[in-house]
């Protein structure tokens, strides 16, 4: 059942990657000469080595670690539904990605930590959902692209009861066609 | 009919003390759930539950259950009956009176040619030696302990003036690692059947008002969806899956409608919809959280939690809609209001320093009660006699659920036997 899912997943994955405009070849290995069709994302990556270059707009951009798009996680502070400036970045990545890929969605799921109500911290984690969504869309990512769901307390990375753990609930995660 | 004096002024305490009954106990191989009692009530009507006559071809199964619903009430003390008495039987009042019972239930079951059963009740007061009431039922093996049920909330009614609700079910969440079952067992824990397992969260179950379906939010969709389940079929329907989040099901009284809470307008606000998924309006606007319905009995307005005013508090407003009444003052967060079945009180969690505790404002008065003095309470739900609330919290770690009585006095627990955590209970209405 799960094999079937990542089967379908990538699947999904490839047939948005026919999609895309110049769309570069899967085969993460090869080196390719690589036109940075796109303006694109400043800061990332490139200082690293000098390594296989990869498109920043592609799907595979999406899973490589070289890429701000791999990162897919807002965290917030307790009480805060405001999107902290080190996170810009990662936001910028991806608002630009999903206007560069109108075909690709994204699904923007809230988390919260686990002290009160249960519907009561869906709403909260709801606010982290949209306030991701909100600053994707105040960057060019298209409305219908993307939705914004809460998992509240349902999901937690970290089991814990205690502040670290909590902390690390509080965020907003980024999944896009086929991740979920 | 006149209740002997003894009787009468139990009555009366009885209904003061507004304890009930609910016995949480797991007496048979099915029952998953373990029930400690922690407090009982301050008046305990001593009782003799002798041994019915014929009944040892049924091993003994319905005064064992009897006993153990009454006595797990909080309401009743159980006195011995040395010997069996019949329903037709003229007890040894003497002896049960030196013994401290005021009251005794006798019984005889008799064993039909096609495998049925009656069993015949004589309940009477010990010190009017006196027959208070009879009554009799036909039923099968299969059916001991559901007749037990009923025979415990025969003596509950006849003794303190109101229903008793040992025949009622619980419907609640057991996650045991990554795997979530709904469950719904009898008020003490036995026969827990599952109605529904996932391996992504469920919460928010709602007994529709005839006890036949249950309403709730599912994570299986990578999002929180509304599904409407129809327990006797086993099928279920969506009712809420808009773009956004999908949550909080609450009925209304008639069974036709559900109020829910969609994000698909932006933020968490409260809509109603057509328990079949149709005619879907939205019932208030705020800039902020609005959610946690829960109608009012008479179904004319609906109590909701919103941080319109800066912490979470509990609002009225109609189902017209029109402006929103704040309900709750004291303290910076009280949640999940719950009504109850008369409609005059309203149980609901509010936070004391850092601790969650379940409390009950008289609506009229706004006196407010908290009820329990543990740490991490939630989803507290009225028992449909209006005496009881079962709620959960955590003990060591573990989501457990336990019930408190309106009166703060009876107390009882209700874990897991394994290593699960139970939580997001719903009390089920009467049978109808």
């Amino acid at each position: 059942m799960r094999n079937l899912f990542l089967v379908s997943a990538i699947t999904v994955l490839l047939a948005a990657c026919g999609s895309q405009p110049p769309a570069p070849e899967q085969t993460p290995s090869e080196v390719k000469t690589s036109t940075p069709t796109d303006v694109v994302v400043a800061k990332p990556v490139v200082s690293v080595v000098p390594e296989p270059a990869f498109d920043a707009m592609s799907v595979a951009a999406l899973k490589d670690p070289r890429s701000p798009l791999s990162k897919r996680n807002v965290y917030f502070d307790l009480d805060s539904f405001v999107v902290k400036e080190e996170f810009q970045s990662t936001l910028v990545a991806h608002s630009k990605f999903l206007a560069a890929n109108a075909k690709m969605k994204m699904l923007i799921q809230g988390n919260g930590d686990e002290r009160g109500s249960r519907e009561y911290n869906l709403a909260l984690a709801q606010k982290r959902a949209d306030a991701v969504k909100k600053s994707l869309a105040l960057m060019g990512a298209k409305e219908d692209q993307m939705e914004a769901v809460s998992l509240g307390e349902e999901k937690p990375v970290c089991a814990e009861h205690n502040e670290e753990c909590w902390a690390k609930n509080r965020h907003g995660e980024m999944l896009y066609t086929g991740e979920y | 009919m006149k209740y002997p004096n003894t009787l009468h002024k139990f009555v009366r305490l009885g209904v003061l003390l507004a304890a009930g009954g609910t016995g949480l106990f797991t007496p048979l191989s099915h029952a998953q759930l373990v029930v400690d009692v922690t407090g009982a009530g301050s008046t305990r009507l001593p009782i003799a539950i002798a041994d019915f006559t014929g009944e040892r071809v049924v091993g003994n199964a319905l005064t064992s259950v009897v006993r153990a619903d009454l006595e797990r009430s909080g309401l009743f003390k159980l006195v011995d009956a040395p010997t069996p008495v019949g329903a037709g039987d003229t007890p040894s009042y003497a002896d049960l009176k030196t013994r401290g019972a005021d009251a005794l239930l006798g019984g005889t079951v008799t064993a039909a040619s096609d495998g049925r059963y009656e069993t015949r009740l004589n309940l009477s007061d010990v010190p009017k030696q006196a027959s208070i009431a009879t009554q009799s039922y036909a039923h099968t093996s299969v059916q001991l302990r559901t007749t037990a049920h009923r025979i415990a909330d025969f003596v509950y009614s006849k003794l303190t003036g109101e229903p008793g609700i040992f025949s009622t079910r619980i419907a609640y969440i057991v996650k045991l690692g990554g795997r979530y079952e709904l469950q719904i067992a009898d008020a003490d824990g036995g026969n827990s059947q599952s109605a529904l397992a996932s391996h992504e969260s469920i919460i928010s179950p709602a007994w529709s008002p005839d006890g036949s379906k249950l309403a709730y939010v599912s994570f299986e969709a990578k999002k929180p969806v509304i599904y409407v389940h129809d327990l006797a079929t086993g099928r279920r329907h969506v009712a809420a899956n808009f773009k956004g989040s999908n949550s909080a099901p609450a009925w209304s009284p008639d069974g036709l409608q559900l109020a829910v809470v969609l994000t698909k307008e932006g933020g968490s606000q409260i809509f109603l919809v057509g328990a079949d998924g149709s005619g879907l309006r939205r019932l208030a606007v705020s800039s902020g959280i609005d959610t946690e319905p829960r109608f009012s009995p008479d179904g004319g307005s609906i109590y909701f939690s919103s941080d319109r005013g800066g912490s979470p508090q509990i609002y009225r407003i109609s189902v017209a809609g029109g402006q929103a009444e704040r309900i709750t003052f004291e303290g910076n967060y009280n949640v999940t209001p719950r009504l109850s079945p008369d409609g005059n009180s309203m149980a609901y969690i509010t936070r004391v320093g850092s601790l969650f505790h379940v409390a009950l404002m008289d609506l009229a008065s706004k006196q407010i009660t908290i009820l329990t003095d543990s740490a991490k309470d939630e989803s507290p739900s009225f028992a449909p006699n209006g005496r009881m609330i079962v709620y959960a919290t955590e003990v060591n770690g573990r989501g457990v659920l336990a019930a408190v009585s309106v009166d703060g006095r009876v107390k009882q627990r209700l874990s897991s036997a394994l290593a699960a955590d139970v939580r997001e209970p719903a009390w089920a209405p009467f049978n109808r």
